[in-house]
């Protein structure tokens, strides 16, 4: 090894292992740089657009950042445009879209913390019936049974209110929630309760004081299951709601998707707003996702 | 003293709280200049929370009532004869009273029609009396017009609550070995009953009806076998959802299946084994290759959709500069014999493409779509599974002189098999369902060239309402799916590892 920086380079840059050849690990970055290009560039279109000025969005461009890029789009679908008396949705939609999805999870997740309990420690009748269905109900798309949904929805009256959207995606939730929270609990072991039992403490005191407190990872992951999985979600709202005050981001967000010409640069400024925090979170907590994917669904 | 450990103990608590308030005034201050234009207001959030916290609410109480019933019969004992009759007539009546709301709740959702029977009458009874005490609560002035329906609920609870003390005082406890499993179970249980089973119900039973627009859904549809075998035979032998049949629908769904799974599979595949080694920006490529995945699905549906426009989409600009460029170069090329003719071959195949109207290629757009946005998952998933497998078994078939297809052949795959297996199927039963990238880019357009048979399901009840058609579809793709699932736990004994 000489010490010139340049091989120094090579050295620290080819890394070697299990006898890759220089020429393969630079073929490999290769292979993955064109990946990641791949992955990233429509992600990255969609934020050019929302920088692109109005007269300029037609264009058959394909540089990142625009000519005269701006702001604009971002201030009119932040807050309205007072010139044309133009009033902004954008936050209506958030608060509407989080009130429903947040009060879903936070159901599906207390229901599925206690009964995801009594199935991976209680052996009782109804067990082995209750456990398939759960997994059934995993292959079972929601889709199914949006229609006899949409008419109880419609039936109690809740046609256009959260109540009615938090009740059709709490069908999809818990049932994946106890699934997912049943791994978990399986992971934890015994002995921990067994010798508080012992102690003299009930099983009440148990779950409270020792599940309950080393699955806070879990119970985090499982809300954010469930929080990611209606956040997005497009086909179901728009069956239960079709007011404009009532819409969630999705529905919200289609209405500029749908005139392409006018409102382009607004669609794309109000995806960059949603999806940026999301994305965060999401890359953020990925690590966890992942170890409750394979808790959960993929344990099958 | 007291005071110290009481600020030190909840100071983290006051810290929090503290931030948010910061956090909600500054946001305010900067938001009440554009306030004008902006649609949101106190009072819609107001009014939201009141919603939902009464919902929450009366959720809680009646689970409350619920889980004290039970929990009575399971550990209580009653104290002698005379408080046995007690009880169980106590218990015998509010499970009555129960099941006349469950009943009544039927009725109300058109699962059972009751009409004007004596039964009826029976039925109604419970709520007759609750509208009679809420309009004399009302009448008598103790309650307001509007709260009228939360004070009539409050004493209907109390009273019920003075039954269960009577219970309690006249029992002594006693040991139940499951029932604290059943009292735990049964919040989600009744959860599941009245979002799953019931709603399965009222699918089947109304797969066996007429209704639709003209009906007024279930308002005056007919229930017979005959329509069930109407709607059998219109889904098999008429149009699915406008133009399409059944069986072309049903092979490009598993077409479309098959297609997404390979891709995702192995482009998750190759991409894993990419990263399962010591590299340099190992984490940098994996943060960008995850960000399909993370991006939420119909913003990026939504933002393909648009690229996928046939003058200012970025599908047909790069296609028509790469067309542009061979032009050019079998221009110049023209003389040399074979590279030419190769070029001119070339520019004249390769251009901008009609994803909307081409129904081929409108397929290849959503599958492009969806391929993009499914690979990241696949590639996470198989990346877990290839980090689990030991470095040794590969350095001692290294040893044994083993090449490296063979290494992966016969070391990485079998030791893959419990991750990638359940990834595939699930993967598979995803896809199957899949149609929010179908229903966002294409709509299923053109002439339901690119629908699926969920997609197809979907229009059939949402824009052609065929309620009763669209159930009995419902339940043949679920027989399609149930016999998927059941082969899958068969072949991988997947029921048993999860039911142990």
């Amino acid at each position: 090894m000489s010490n010139n920086p340049l091989s120094r380079f090579f050295g620290w840059f080819f890394h070697r292992s299990r006898g890759d050849s220089p020429f393969k690990t630079l073929m490999i970055h290769a292979t993955l740089i064109v990946a990641c290009i791949i992955a990233v560039y429509p992600v990255l279109r969609v934020v050019t657009i929302s920088l692109r000025p109005n007269d300029t969005l037609l264009t058959t461009d394909l540089r990142i950042i625009p000519e005269n890029a701006t702001l604009d789009n971002y201030k009119e679908v932040l807050f309205g445009d007072p010139e044309k008396n133009r009033q902004s949705d954008f936050f209506l939609w958030i608060w509407n879209s989080i009130s429903v999805v947040a009060v879903t999870s936070v159901i599906s997740v207390i229901l599925a913390a206690i009964s995801a309990y009594a199935f991976s420690r209680f052996r009782f009748p109804g067990r082995e019936a209750g456990l398939v269905f759960l997994l059934t109900t995993q292959m079972i798309p929601a889709g199914m049974l949006l229609l006899p949904l949409f008419i109880m929805i419609a039936k109690l009256k809740m046609i256009n209110t959260s109540l009615g959207l938090i009740i059709a995606y709490a069908v999809t939730s818990v049932p994946l929630t106890i699934w997912t929270l049943k791994g978990y609990y399986d992971t934890i072991p015994v002995d921990l309760e067994e010798a508080a039992l012992i102690d003299g403490a009930s099983r009440v005191t148990v779950f409270t004081k020792i599940i309950l407190p080393l699955s806070t990872p879990a119970l985090a992951i499982a809300f954010l299951f469930s929080f990611m999985g209606g956040w997005s979600e497009y086909l179901v709202a728009r069956v239960v709601l079709q007011k404009n005050e009532i819409f969630t981001w999705p529905l919200g967000i289609f209405t500029f998707a749908q005139q392409f010409t006018v409102s382009w640069g607004q669609f794309a400024a109000a995806s960059v707003l949603i999806a940026i925090p999301v994305m965060a979170l999401f890359l953020y907590s990925s690590k966890w996702l992942i170890s409750g994917l394979t808790l959960g669904s993929v344990k099958g | 003293m007291e005071n110290e450990n009481f600020l030190r103990k909840n100071l983290p608590a006051i810290l929090w709280i503290a931030v948010l308030a910061s956090i909600y005034f500054v946001l305010s201050s900067l938001i009440t200049p554009f306030a004008a234009g902006i649609t949101l207001n106190s009072k819609i959030v107001v009014e939201r929370l009141q919603e939902i916290g009464s919902f929450l609410f009366a959720i809680l109480g009646g689970l409350a009532i619920i889980e004290i019933y039970f929990y009575q019969i399971f550990f209580r004992e009653p104290l002698n004869q005379t408080s046995r009759i007690i009880t169980r007539a106590i218990q015998i009546v509010l499970g009555l009273l129960t099941l006349t709301v469950v009943i009544y709740f039927f009725d109300l959702t058109d699962l059972i029609k009751l009409g004007d029977s004596a039964f009826s009458k029976f039925v109604y009874m419970p709520l007759d009396l609750f509208t009679d005490l809420q309009k004399s609560l009302i009448s008598s002035k103790i309650a307001a017009k509007d709260s009228g329906k939360i004070i009539a609920g409050i004493i209907l609870s109390l009273g019920i609550l003075a039954l269960y003390a009577v219970i309690q005082f006249t029992s002594r406890s006693k040991n139940s070995r499951v029932g604290l499993a059943y009292l735990l179970i049964m919040p989600a249980f009744i959860g599941t009953l009245f979002l799953i089973i019931y709603p399965f119900l009222f699918e089947i039973k109304l797969a066996f009806s007429n209704a639709s627009l003209g009906t007024q859904a279930t308002k005056n549809a007919e229930y017979g076998l005959i329509y069930g075998w109407d709607n059998l035979k219109a889904l098999f032998t008429g149009s699915v959802a406008k133009d399409a049949k059944f069986f072309e629908v049903f092979w490009r769904t598993i077409l479309w299946t098959s297609i997404n799974v390979t891709f995702h599979t192995l482009g998750g595949m190759g991409l894993a084994i990419l990263l399962n080694r010591p590299l340099r920006f190992k984490g940098f490529y994996r943060t960008l290759l995850v960000i399909p995945w993370a991006i939420p699905t119909t913003i990026a549906a939504m933002a393909l959709r648009n690229e996928f426009d046939s003058r200012y989409g970025m599908f047909n600009i790069i296609l028509g500069n790469i067309n542009t460029w061979l032009t050019t170069v079998s221009q110049n090329t023209e003389n040399i014999v074979g590279i030419g003719n190769g070029f001119a071959w070339l520019a004249a195949t390769i251009g901008p493409v009609s994803w909307k109207q081409d129904p081929v290629w409108a397929f290849v757009s959503v599958l492009l779509a969806n391929i993009w946005l499914g690979i990241p998952f696949m590639s996470v998933i198989i990346l877990g599974g290839l980090q689990s497998i030991s470095q040794e078994y590969y350095e001692a078939a290294e040893i044994d002189g083993a090449s490296r297809w063979q290494q992966f052949r016969n070391i990485t795959l079998p030791l893959l098999r419990p991750v990638l297996t359940p990834a595939i199927i699930l993967g598979v039963v995803w896809t199957f369902n899949k149609f929010d990238i179908i229903y966002l880019i294409t709509q299923g357009g053109p002439q339901e060239k690119t629908d699926i048979l969920v997609s197809s399901m979907y229009k059939a009840a949402f824009q052609f309402y065929r309620y009763g058609f669209t159930a009995m579809f419902a339940l043949v793709i679920f027989a399609i799916l149930f016999v998927f699932t059941l082969f899958y736990l068969k072949s991988s004994g997947g029921l048993k590892s999860a039911t142990e």
